[in-house]
């Protein structure tokens, strides 16, 4: 959908900002919102630029840089992390060859690291888009990786 | 309408529809079919049973029998062993739950009697059918209110006179933030439910809103009528869509049943919700920066006082409350205060929902009594220590919480007795560690969330939180430097004292438990450090 069609769907009140990032960034194929989002939703709401792009950087789930086509979270919180996140993350960034912030080459996969995901009772976890994976090892990230290549 | 023998219960979460509920769901109406027999056997979705980790949840009710790790392939035989034959199937894992305390149930795991309030609804009904909420007793309180007609002054009083505390941490007297809001000049007045459940080992808001997300709409509606609200407006994380999901369509239901909107049950109140999907910023829990970030802002906690309560969402006056918090008024409204006082402690009427996770056998969620012993909490409900390893710590209330050592495993979980030995309640999280745990390392983890989390505002936490991770983190590479231990705990102690909001200032919790009761850890970390 294209943005000025979203932006119609709101009320020109300066507190529909965050609705409206959210839904032209679900609505993008890259998982962002780009320079010409921002200032559209700047120009409809009647803010300044600046103060678009301060709200759109403050927030974690708003990406200012296209993302692939799958998002990975990994949960680093204290839960995650007593149950061996940091395990989990070296093996995704092993299979994915990528970092922290990073997307594949292929543009299939961005690897991203979030605070407590709200389901430690199956720590670690990560969240792939909206699925949660839960009671992760090391030994079953190359299988959901895989998993998520063969279903592209 | 037809009278069905047995109800199966599929509880639906984040954890069992990843484990394929939906699935098994589809199996068992398929299976019912060609057996003829689902004018006999209804198959619901519930809410949550607060159990994780054990995959696809069957409840086979009146039987009160509960399989877990319930695959699509074990459906068949479930359909005739148990439904069609009524024998339990063996070869699965299965348990018969207590449903309340007055039914004897297993003594150990989260399968036994547990209190329930404001999570009574959630495993028994379908949380996305009005009539069965209904039929359970849903909107009863709100009801009672209208239709007696009681002034909103009562219900406030109804609300103190319960002792309800705020569930969110703080522990502030419920009624009172009523009153101050109800009595604070200026016409338009507002609601807001706090659902920005980010406190790490905590996901109680979740499952209350998955599992009945009717009751924090009856509760909100309660709240907008006793302080003056027609509005309210609930911010849930962006990250529980099931959350979002089922309280959006809950509110559709409620409008169309006229249980909000205009003139609710004719009684001449109106009360409009809506939801605000947050964006994922820890710090807009703080109650003044969840306000900044209704208003379509950053999360920037603000200056106080003047409080919400005075000068709230659009400097109106606001009364913002947690979920739980919320979720026990209808409660109150429908059965009284003086039922609501006879649970928990004098001090700390009524439940907690606590989340027991980390190194124990049944990870999940508990409501039990406020001022339930510690020791309980984790040896009743959570199975004790998993593989029978030996406890060390248990970290209390979240990131911004308290490491607690075995001495005071004893303690009573109420706001007072925590606070009178140096520990929090805060949002109920009870994360155990075992013997192979180490401290530093928690606090490490725990220094890297504050440094990520911290919104940057004032220079106190802004600089306070990274400093401190720096520390951590080279104590923790086993390069610890003399006076570390003493340093972090006065930054730390600097921040609780300058920062301007309990982002900054709690982060002396966990530092100041962890050196305290785990002085041998750090020294030892130091140690190796000079050794090298």
């Amino acid at each position: 959908m294209k943005p000025e069609k979203i932006l119609k769907r709101y009320g020109r009140s300066g507190d529909n900002l965050l609705a409206i990032l959210h839904d032209i960034q679900d609505a993008s194929p890259e998982h962002y919102l780009s320079d010409a989002d921002l200032r559209s939703a700047a120009d409809y709401l009647r803010l300044p630029y600046s103060f678009v792009h301060g709200v759109a950087s403050f927030y974690t789930m708003y990406s200012l840089k296209p993302r692939g086509r799958n998002l990975i979270r990994v949960c680093q919180s204290p839960p995650c992390h007593l149950l061996g996140s940091s395990t989990i993350s070296r093996e995704l960034i092993k299979v994915l060859g990528v970092g922290f912030g990073e997307t594949t080459a292929d543009r299939l996969f961005t690897l991203e690291m979030t605070s407590c995901l709200g389901v430690c009772g199956v720590a670690p976890a990560m969240m792939v888009n909206d699925r949660v994976y839960g009671n992760l090892t090391a030994e079953r990230i190359a299988g959901i990786i895989d998993d998520l290549r063969r279903a592209q | 309408m037809s009278v069905f023998r047995t109800h199966v219960l599929l509880p639906v979460d984040v954890g069992t529809a990843q484990a394929g509920v939906f699935e098994v769901k589809r199996r068992l109406e398929k299976e019912l079919s060609v057996r003829q027999m689902l004018d006999e056997v209804k198959v619901l979705e519930s809410g949550t049973v607060g159990i994780v980790g054990k995959g696809v949840i069957l409840a086979v009710y009146p039987d009160r029998m509960y399989y877990f790790n319930v695959r699509e392939a074990d459906v068949p035989r479930i359909v005739d062993e148990h439904l069609l034959k009524g024998r339990v199937v063996a070869g699965l894992d299965h348990a018969a739950i207590a449903v309340s305390p007055s039914v004897p149930g297993p003594k150990v795991g989260l399968t036994r009697a547990q209190r329930r309030i404001v999570l009574d609804k959630a495993w028994t009904v379908d949380p996305e059918n009005i009539d069965e909420i209904i039929a359970a007793g849903g909107y009863r309180g709100l009801e009672r209110i209208l239709r007696e007609a009681l002034p909103p002054e009562a219900v406030i009083e109804e609300i103190k006179k319960s002792g309800l505390r705020g569930r969110g941490g703080a522990g502030f007297p419920t009624g009172m933030k009523w009153e101050f809001t109800r009595k604070a000049a200026g016409g338009e007045k507002y609601i807001v439910c706090n659902a920005d459940e980010g406190e790490p080992g905590t996901f109680k808001d979740r499952l209350i809103l998955e599992g009945d997300p009717h009751r924090l709409i009856e509760a909100m509606a309660v709240a907008g009528y006793a302080i003056g609200a027609g509005r309210g407006f609930v911010y849930i994380r962006g990250e529980y869509r099931l959350s979002i999901d089922r309280l959006q369509k809950a509110i559709a239901q409620a409008r169309q049943y006229g249980l909000l909107g205009n003139n609710i049950l004719e009684s001449g109140f109106s009360f409009e919700l809506e939801i605000r999907k947050g964006a994922g910023a820890y710090v807009c829990g703080e109650e003044t920066a969840l306000i900044e970030s209704l208003e379509g802002k950053r999360g920037n906690p603000r200056v106080k006082p003047p409080y919400p309560v005075t000068h709230g969402l659009w400097q109106k006056p606001t009364a913002v409350n947690n979920v739980e918090t919320l979720a026990n008024v209808p409660g109150i409204m429908a059965n009284g205060a003086d039922w609501f006082r006879r649970i928990g402690t004098d001090k700390c009427p009524g439940t907690k929902v606590f989340t027991v996770l980390g190194h124990v056998e049944y990870p999940g969620l508990v409501e039990t009594d406020m001022g339930t012993p510690l020791r309980e909490i984790i040896f009743g409900f959570g199975g004790g220590v998993k593989g029978g390893r030996k406890f060390k710590a248990a970290l209390l209330g979240g990131a911004a919480g308290v490491f607690v050592p075995e001495k005071l495993l004893d303690v009573k979980m109420d706001f007072e007795s925590l606070k009178e030995n140096k520990a929090v309640l805060g949002s109920g999280a009870v994360l155990v560690m075992d013997e192979t745990a180490s401290v530093v390392e928690m606090l490490f983890s725990i220094a890297k969330f504050f440094a990520h989390e911290s919104c940057g505002q004032c220079v106190p936490c802004r600089v306070g939180t990274r400093q401190i991770l720096d520390i951590a983190w080279r104590i923790r590479q086993g390069h610890g430097r003399a006076g570390d231990a003493e340093t972090m705990l006065q930054l730390a102690e600097t921040m609780f004292k300058t920062s301007l909001c309990p982002l900054g200032q709690s982060l002396v919790m966990p530092v100041r438990s962890a050196l305290e009761n785990f002085a041998e850890e750090f020294a030892l970390a130091a140690g190796q450090a000079g050794k090298a």
